[in-house]
């Protein structure tokens, strides 16, 4: 044990710890570490911050790289492919994102849907469930039986055959792609006015009734099969329709091209020569690529990923510019109000008090009336956000020059002759640096937040599809309302799930700046 | 009498902002040519009179003048032209109001409780599991706006569970079961935010009480770590999270522009947007007042009730 007298421990115990030279403070083996060197470290070192910059690099890279691959143009619109859903190749797996939905359709639908592959072999059904008999009574007692069947309904076969108008060059040309590719395109004519009994189109104006339908009574639209369960074609037969291409099966052409009794595969107007094209093989003749809508299109057949991809590199450019801007206006706001202080500061805060208490609707709304026939409604949103958006760096770099400006190695810098202006650029304003950048990071988000929450109640409207400029929130909009919502949820979930992620990883990423910018948080994190 | 001296210092200053803010929304709306007005000609003649009794046609700082002498002497703002024909514009806000403030009071009330609990809770487990799951939550929570909750609350809950209505039915009275039923989805929407927000304010408060010396000098003298939780600590973040609730209570009245127009409540939210669409500015200057003036006395009051909560904090004092 220790039984040594502390308080008389002999001389000879004691012995020089350091005998050699004299003692020297020890240099020092690390590198210092700067500020800005601090930060990056600790903001690399916060998981959540990264995760942040991940998701935002991903976003980049999607607004500004996806319109370059994709097939479509934010200005293109087809009217036949409106409301198509997503759909993820040319030849998906049935069930899943295969641009299909599932329906539960009657007898007349379902025959209609498999007469469009029964003809040109374009399957609008891709997979057949079952059917079920179904019996509905009605108030005064009688009781209704129909049959419902049960498919996935492909949402760009379904379109089936469109009447086109073409003139006689576009007639020749694609007659020649025709027999070039060996692609049928078009199809015969069909009867549209009585010529014997039954035999009429069950609709004039829909190309798809190529067959023999029941036009009164219960099975009214549905088709009349023989004996075989068949349809019966009602093609039209003879007049001049100057067709010299494929044929289709069954068309007595084939054996004799001279006949007077062969199907008509065009009619004759003014203009021209109206065909009856399949919609599908059409699309690929005049654009060269299958149809295909990796998220689906809107209700004007815009395809929802350019849209997308548009609508966030318009959100990214708009926030980033307004975030510079107020940043430049800011810094230099507080810099003052902070420098001199006194009277200017006390006048300045009034002037900031003022604009603080105006809400951005109304800023957002006036600044529309006012200045949107002259700059535009993109320059009289970025003025609004202007007005009142400086706000929060100003304050922040006021109180940043408030603190450092009384601290010695100002007065020293002073006391050397500095001016004011050197004083405030080169020594204060660098302390401000960190916070000025992160309250930039954070306001980026509320920018994104505020443009789509505006164009999304129609306040800010921007102007039609030719102008090319999509924001978040007309999308949303676009997608809204009941009917939508059940049957074209992709419309709203996709742009939702672009804003939700744009908002949250630019909160990440500015959290992830602040924390590593405040220097009292270091060694917290653990 | 600090207190009073400086309650009635930033009231007055309250009062000149909002009347710099109001008189410059007017200079600047009236500055904008007179909307067209659409009705039968009877209804244009009458407002073409009106408009000129009213005095539409005099100078801008003369009608600046009259504005505030109806508003001072009558609170009159005017009648509706576009929308609401013939009624006075307080008489609709009025009307319109109680769907707001329903909706919204509602959703804090739900709000206000889970929030504080999952705060506590979060601040009390600190860095351990639960509190990174909920902070966690807690951040993708406060960033994702409202409207998207509101398109995944809808789509889910109302289009395919088919547990709610799609759009709130309004036609009832507030209290009415079927009524509350229909607005839950809309509740829900509203209340995510809130909740995150209150989650977080509340944790961040209350774990940097924990650590102060007195919680440990409570824990020396034999309190529980539940009883020194509750009795000290709480109460002292309770001085900056009770401020907080407070504005929150203060801006259910202003509501959200955006939930009301997603689940079609005949709110002031809608009645806002509805009055921007078709130019009818007698509504926008008032709802516009009503807008700055809750935001004005939001900020107020949070920054008064600071120094009435907590003895230490003695506002105006030199």
């Amino acid at each position: 044990m220790n039984n040594i007298d502390i308080n008389a421990i002999p001389a000879e115990k004691f012995e020089l710890a350091n005998r050699e030279g004299e003692i020297h403070d020890k240099k020092l083996d690390t590198k210092p570490v700067g500020y800005l060197r601090d930060a990056t470290r600790r903001f690399v070192k916060n998981k959540a911050s990264i995760v942040g910059m991940v998701i935002i690099i991903v976003l980049l890279l999607f607004a500004f790289i996806a319109p370059l691959f994709s097939q479509y143009d934010v200005t293109y619109t087809n009217g036949f492919y409106s409301n198509v859903y997503p759909k993820i190749s040319t030849d998906p797996i049935v069930g899943f994102w295969d641009g299909a939905s599932t329906e539960e359709l009657n007898t007349a639908n379902y025959y209609y849907y498999r007469a469009i592959e029964k003809e040109g072999g374009k399957k609008a059904i891709t997979k057949f469930y079952g059917k079920r008999t179904v019996s509905t009574k009605a108030l005064n007692g009688v009781v209704t039986t129909e049959t419902l069947y049960k498919f996935r309904l492909d949402s760009y076969t379904k379109l089936g055959y469109k009447f086109v108008d073409l003139t006689a060059e576009q007639y020749r040309d694609l007659q020649k792609y025709q027999n070039e590719t060996g692609k049928r395109v078009i199809y015969p004519m069909q009867i549209t006015t009585a010529q014997g009994t039954g035999q009429v189109m069950f609709n004039v104006n829909d190309a798809n009734y190529w067959y023999k339908t029941y036009l009164t009574g219960k099975n009214r639209g549905e088709p009349v099969l023989d004996e075989n369960g068949d349809y019966i074609p009602i093609y039209r037969l003879t007049g001049n329709d100057d067709y010299d291409s494929i044929r289709l099966d069954g068309d007595p052409g084939i054996a004799d091209p001279a006949a007077e009794n062969r199907y008509r595969y065009a009619q004759i107007n003014q203009t021209g020569y109206r065909c009856r094209v399949c919609y599908y093989d059409y699309f690929v003749y005049l654009n060269g690529y299958e149809p295909l809508y990796i998220l689906g299109s809107n209700s004007i057949g815009q395809d929802l990923l350019v849209c997308l991809a548009s609508g966030t590199r318009f959100s990214f450019i708009l926030a980033l510019g307004v975030a510079i801007i107020n940043l430049i206006i800011g810094a230099i706001y507080g810099a003052i109000e902070g420098y001199y202080g006194g009277k200017v500061d006390m006048i300045m805060e009034r002037i900031v008090d003022v604009l603080s208490g105006v809400p951005f609707m109304i800023v957002a709304v006036l600044f529309n009336m006012h200045l949107q026939q002259y700059v535009g409604t993109v320059g009289a949103l970025l003025f609004a956000f202007v007005l009142t958006g400086w706000i929060g760096v100003a304050s922040t770099v006021r109180m940043q020059f408030y603190r450092f400006k009384k601290q010695e190695y100002v007065l020293a810098a002073r006391t050397l002759g500095a001016r004011d202006r050197r004083l405030i650029v080169k020594h204060i304003f660098p302390n401000a640096l960190g916070t000025i950048i992160t309250s930039a990071a954070l306001f980026i988000p509320s920018v994104i937040f505020s443009e789509s929450m505006l164009s999304f109640l129609g306040i800010i409207r921007f102007d039609d599809v030719s102008s090319g400029v999509v924001s978040l929130g007309t999308l949303l909009s676009a997608g809204q309302g009941a009917s939508n919502l059940i049957n074209y949820p992709h419309l709203i979930l996709f742009p939702s799930l672009v804003i939700a992620l744009l908002m949250i990883s630019f909160n990440l990423f500015g959290n992830g700046l602040r924390d590593a910018f405040n220097p009292n948080l270091r060694g917290t994190e653990g | 009498m600090y207190m009073f001296k400086y309650v009635v210092k930033r009231l007055l200053l309250a009062l000149l902002t909002l009347f710099i803010i109001l008189s410059l929304c007017f200079i600047f709306i009236k500055l904008l040519p007179l909307p067209e007005v659409t009705g039968s000609e009877e209804y244009r003649l009458l407002v073409e009179m009106r408009r000129r009794a009213m005095g539409y046609y005099e100078p801008i700082l003369v009608q600046l003048f009259l504005f505030w002498k109806r508003i001072l002497t009558g609170f009159d703002w005017g009648y509706g032209e576009q929308m609401y024909q013939v009624q006075t514009v307080t008489s609709i806000i009025g009307e319109k109001l109680p769907a707001t403030i329903m909706v919204n009071l509602y959703s804090l009330l739900v709000s206000i409780p889970i929030g504080l609990l999952l705060g506590i809770f979060a601040a009390v487990k600190k860095n351990k599991w639960q509190d990174h799951t909920i902070s966690t939550l807690v951040m993708v929570f406060i960033s994702v706006p409202s409207f998207v909750y509101a398109f995944f609350v809808q789509y889910l809950l109302c289009a395919k569970l088919n547990w709610f209505p799609l759009l709130a039915n309004t036609t009832g009275s507030y209290f009415e079961p079927a009524m509350v039923y229909s607005l839950i989805p809309a509740i829900l929407s509203l209340a995510f935010g809130t909740i995150a927000g209150l989650t977080r304010y509340t944790r961040a408060e209350l774990s940097e009480v924990l650590t102060c010396d007195y919680m440990l000098l409570a824990r020396t003298k034999g309190l529980t770590r539940r009883q020194a939780t509750i009795r000290h600590a709480l109460r002292n973040a309770m001085v900056v999270i009770f401020p907080m609730i407070l504005g929150q209570f203060m801006s259910i009245m202003s509501g959200s522009l955006v939930i009301e127009s997603i689940f079609s409540i005949p709110g002031i939210g809608a009645l806002y947007v509805e009055s921007i669409g078709r130019l009818d500015y007698n509504f926008f200057m008032a709802i516009s007042a009503f807008y700055t003036a809750i935001g004005l006395g939001a900020n107020l009051i949070i920054d008064l009730s600071y120094g009435f909560i907590d003895p230490r904090i003695r506002m105006g004092a030199r």
